[in-house]
């Protein structure tokens, strides 16, 4: 399981815990949250910038 | 062709940048930035220490990483002195820099309360990441920080802050955190998880002065009651950067005025982000920037696109109590009635016609934003 964050405003993605509250079940790869999500705190989506590992 | 010239290498700035090259991958671009052009994540800079981040580890592309990745010429540490509207040309300490046509993204300066005392000057503000630099190198042997205004920023390092271990008091004339942006009801519930942190709120109280004493420095307030802090924070708000624009003769306001184009008075002048002011209004949070970069990315690839803003809440970044707002004007005709307490709070904002226009959703129920914003009426 990887943690990511958001280059714009730092929102971080946790792919143990997943965002439950967004219907993303805990466990959920980056690589498999869908397209058309995008980040819940800035808006930008997924295709349009890079969540960078950390 | 002359270039299209971009001032400002914050999140505005860029973000313009990424979305242009999207469009158009040939016209040539420069960047213009007063500090580093270290492209970094400026909402961290109120919750990173928490996280044991320092400035440089905030830095998420440094700037040749980022001119390269664009495709863009930066000019580093350059200051524009004025801008020569008739021959479309920046006077910068370097020498001259024509423009084809001009993105104002120039930020916003933090308001500096007038201050009595003979440290008033000692007082610091947050506001990029040299900022930053240089707070943390203030606070490594300090236990007590004041924090001046209980707003946004103030209670995102209220929080971060204790959570890092400082002793903290905030500061604030208003009755309670957050108050320029929710109702009382909700604002409240940040209280008491701060508090369990650390942190000593004082409300109804103005800093007057702000003096050295034999350990740091004594805050009086305006009922001439002190406190003694070992470094002083303030967070009062920011103020756009209007003066390189208004001294050119472009129309200004709060901010510089664009229309829905983002264009100034001038066809070959735009602005965004937090100098801008569109359609009259000033919109200084991370998802308008993001589209009206978008949009203004469009009309510089000669599209006829006009920004259009959707339900854009605000996170407050308080981790110990987390908050979403959809704000309302402050004469928004309506109510604000609650849906659901116990949690946190759930407030819906609703106008004479009962349709949801605002909401504010604190502890458990900030998770609601999604649903909620599906919920808002923009008629």
């Amino acid at each position: 399981m990887q943690v990511w964050q958001c280059v714009v405003c730092g929102f971080i993605y946790d792919e143990a815990a997943g965002l439950p509250a967004e219907g993303i079940k805990p466990g959920t790869a980056w690589a498999d949250i869908p397209d058309n999500w995008s980040c819940p705190d800035c808006g930008v989506a997924k295709a349009d910038f890079e969540m960078v590992q950390i | 062709m002359k270039p299209i010239v971009v001032l400002g290498s914050g999140l505005a700035g860029y973000t313009l940048v990424r979305e242009l090259r999207k469009l158009d991958r040939d016209v040539a671009i420069t960047l213009v930035s007063r500090d580093s052009g270290d492209f970094y994540s400026k909402p961290m800079l109120s919750n990173a220490l928490a996280q044991g981040k320092t400035a440089d580890a905030l830095v998420i592309t440094a700037a040749a990483a980022m001119a390269r990745q664009l495709d863009i010429t930066l000019l580093q540490h350059t200051e524009v002195l004025g801008i020569d509207r008739e021959h479309k040309q920046l006077q910068t300490p370097a020498g001259v820099i024509e423009y084809e046509r001009l993105v104002l993204a120039l930020g916003a300066d933090p308001i500096r309360l007038p201050l009595q005392g003979d440290a008033a000057d000692a007082v610091v503000s947050v506001n990029d990441l040299d900022d930053y630099a240089k707070f943390r190198g203030a606070i490594v042997s300090a236990k007590q920080i004041a924090i001046i205004g209980g707003g946004l920023i103030g209670c995102e390092f209220a929080n971060d802050l204790a959570a890092a271990g400082y002793a903290v008091t905030v500061i604030d004339p208003t009755a309670y955190p957050l108050s320029g942006l929710m109702p009382q009801q909700a604002g409240e519930q940040l209280l008491e998880p701060l508090a369990k942190l650390g942190v000593t709120w004082r409300f109804g109280a103005a800093v007057k002065a702000v003096n050295k004493d034999a350990a740091g420095y004594a805050l009086t307030l305006a009922d001439d009651t002190t406190l003694s802090a070992d470094v002083v924070l303030s967070a009062v708000g920011l103020r756009p950067r209007i003066q390189l624009a208004r001294n050119a003769g472009l129309v200004v306001n709060r901010g510089i005025v664009v229309d829905a184009q983002l264009c100034s008075s001038d066809a070959a002048i735009y602005a965004l982000g937090d100098c801008a002011e569109i359609e009259g209004r000033v919109l200084p949070y991370v998802l308008p920037i993001m589209y009206a970069a978008r949009a203004l990315a469009r009309v510089l690839a000669g599209e006829d696109a006009r920004v259009e803003f959707p339900a854009m809440p605000v996170v407050v970044k308080t981790p110990a109590h987390p908050i979403a707002v959809l704000p309302v004007a402050r004469d928004a005709a309506g109510a604000w009635k609650i849906l659901a307490q116990g949690r946190g709070v759930k407030l819906g904002f609703f106008n004479t016609q009962n349709l949801l226009q605002g909401f504010v959703l604190t502890g458990a129920y900030a998770a609601e934003r999604g649903e909620m914003v599906k919920q808002i009426s923009t008629d």
